[in-house]
């Protein structure tokens, strides 16, 4: 190597030296994420229990069964209801980080910041634990004579909502606060300077600038809520079922590889649909680069 | 901002911020007592004390060798992970080669691809390499879901550094790989440490591939209580949940500490 090598040539090869070291981590990518990402959607068009002529047999028998169309069904809902659950408390939580002083603001990262990267399977267990007939609430409230017997609370919608809304509130935090943070204290100033009322000024001017957070955000809940396996399995109702665990169980205990790797091409393509409708109104990089800041 | 108008509202949304804390922080934050309870049921308030859960956890050796083969896992995949993220940052970020937009997105993939999807697509492969069950399959497969959090980081630190530092060892005579190794790789330590510890964290809480390339002889910690959870719950799994979370708790504090020495950003 000559000296000066580390500098940016200018007009240079098109691929430098510097490149070479990315090249590891591009082959092992392919081999141990990409090869088995290719092998899934394989399986999905070359895997059944039957011989037919149609390589397609796995997704008509998938989009035949009105059961399987539930599930697609019940996985966006409860992502829908997650997304505005996170939305409704995870935007005044970033509003109020943006207004109090840095050293308070810095907590409530940390509050968030804690949880984000503590084990699901710990939080899902503590919600278990919470909400199950003999949990904290149901004994909490027979002592009290409150309820005489206890209310159902785990295997139920909203037991799984409680619990993926927590893991999926930080999602919504951190982009929402990335970009108010952004934005020029001296905008609402003006707007109050020119006779504006409080919350006017709030919902002309704050509220605009800081719609990229919240669409990002958004994104990313829904997207994240799409393939949740965990929380649905230890808090959910099994006629609340979700993608993941339809294709877990498919593969696990039906054995019926065609439909489960069918089911797991049908959840990566929604993913890429969702990611790439939303790429049209911002900037995914905006999305990926708030997580970064944090 | 002190006029009187603003207060009830400000009020509301500092209660509305403490709620939320609370949302986020206490159901954790539960289990800590319980797992110190001297009952044999999961009360709470917990009854008594005792460390009798966390005995049971450490002689019951499918507790123990399940947090043996975690750390393991854990430890060899923050080592891979830390060697080609970095090198990856560093090509990523220097280098000039066509399709870089791609490679970003090949590297930072494993975060938003559902994983259950990769869960199944490397049991199914993996079955085939025969490095399904093994710790060699789990550390590979944990590598590729820990590793964009080490090339963020470490990414992150090489955009900050100021290059000038490097051009004056280079024209002071030290060849690169001196200047690598005695400046550059000083000023982007505090990343490289934080993506380690981020994969080590990464892998020390992963279930879902796990469940799938573990088998009931070969299992981590996260695995076993994904197993027990299920069934009959005795305080031990608390114990277990605890232990999780004072791992990852003091990891994530050290990041902390590690971000401080970090040069101002």
């Amino acid at each position: 190597m000559t000296r000066g090598s580390g500098r940016r040539p200018r007009g240079g090869p098109i691929v430098d030296r510097w490149a070479l070291l990315a090249i590891p981590l591009i082959a092992f990518l392919v081999a141990f994420f990409l090869v088995p990402l290719i092998v899934v959607s394989l399986r999905s068009v070359a895997d059944f229990p039957k011989p037919t002529g149609d390589i397609f047999s796995n997704y008509g028998r998938f989009f035949a069964s009105a059961a399987n169309l539930r599930v697609l069904a019940n996985t966006f809902w409860v992502a829908a209801l997650s997304t505005v659950v996170c939305l409704a408390l995870g935007y005044p939580y970033a509003y109020l980080m943006n207004i109090v002083r840095p050293r308070v603001a810095g907590l409530l990262l940390i509050a968030v910041l804690l949880p984000f990267w503590s084990s699901l399977l710990v939080r899902t267990y503590a919600w278990q634990v919470i909400l199950r007939d003999t949990g904290i609430i149901n004994t909490f409230l027979l002592d009290w004579g409150l309820i005489t017997e206890p209310i159902p609370l785990i295997r139920t919608t909203l037991g799984v909502m409680l619990g993926m809304s927590q893991v999926l509130l930080p999602f919504m935090v951190l982009p929402i606060y990335a970009v108010m943070r952004r934005i020029d204290p001296e905008y609402t100033k003006a707007a109050a300077n020119l006779g504006a009322p409080p919350f006017a000024a709030f919902r002309r001017v704050f509220l605009p600038l800081s719609l990229p957070g919240v669409l990002a955000g958004s994104l990313l809940v829904f997207v994240l809520a799409l393939g949740f396996y965990i929380t649905p399995a230890l808090l959910g109702s099994p006629k609340d079922t979700m993608i993941s665990q339809f294709i877990a169980n498919a593969v696990q205990q039906r054995l019926d590889w065609g439909i489960g790797a069918t089911m797991a091409v049908i959840l990566m393509g929604l993913t890429l649909v969702v990611l790439f409708v939303a790429s049209r109104f911002i900037r995914l990089r905006d999305v990926f680069g708030s997580l970064e800041e944090s | 901002m002190t006029d009187s108008w603003r207060q009830p509202r400000r009020l509301l949304l500092l209660a509305l911020g403490a709620l939320t804390v609370f949302f986020l922080m206490a159901p954790t934050l539960v289990v800590v007592p319980m797992s110190v309870t001297a009952s044999n049921a999961l009360t709470f308030p917990p009854e008594g004390f005792s460390t009798r859960w966390y005995e049971k956890m450490l002689t019951d050796p499918q507790w123990s060798s399940g947090f043996v083969n975690s750390a393991q896992v854990a430890f060899l995949t923050a080592v891979l992970a830390t060697v080609l993220g970095t090198l990856a940052a560093l090509g990523t970020v220097r280098g000039r080669f066509p399709g870089k937009s791609a490679v970003n997105a090949l590297v930072l993939s494993p975060l938003i691809v559902p994983v259950i999807i990769i869960a199944i697509g490397m049991f199914s492969l993996f079955v085939r390499w025969k490095i399904s069950g093994s710790i060699a399959g789990l550390v590979l497969a944990h590598t590729a879901l820990a590793v964009p959090f080490v090339v963020i980081n470490v990414a992150t630190s090489l955009r900050t550094i100021d290059r000038n530092l490097e051009l004056a060892a280079m024209n002071l005579g030290a060849d690169p790989v001196r200047t690598f190794r005695r400046v550059t790789l000083p000023l982007i330590l505090p990343g490289v440490l934080a993506g380690g510890l981020f994969a080590f964290i990464t892998s020390w809480d992963e279930v879902v591939v796990s469940i799938f390339l573990t088998t009931a002889r070969f299992r981590t910690l996260p695995v076993e209580m994904w197993e027990q959870v299920r069934q009959v719950v005795d305080p031990t799994v608390a114990a277990v949940a605890t232990t999780l979370l004072a791992v990852t708790t003091s990891l994530l504090l050290l990041v902390l500490v590690v971000r401080r020495q970090a040069p101002a950003r």
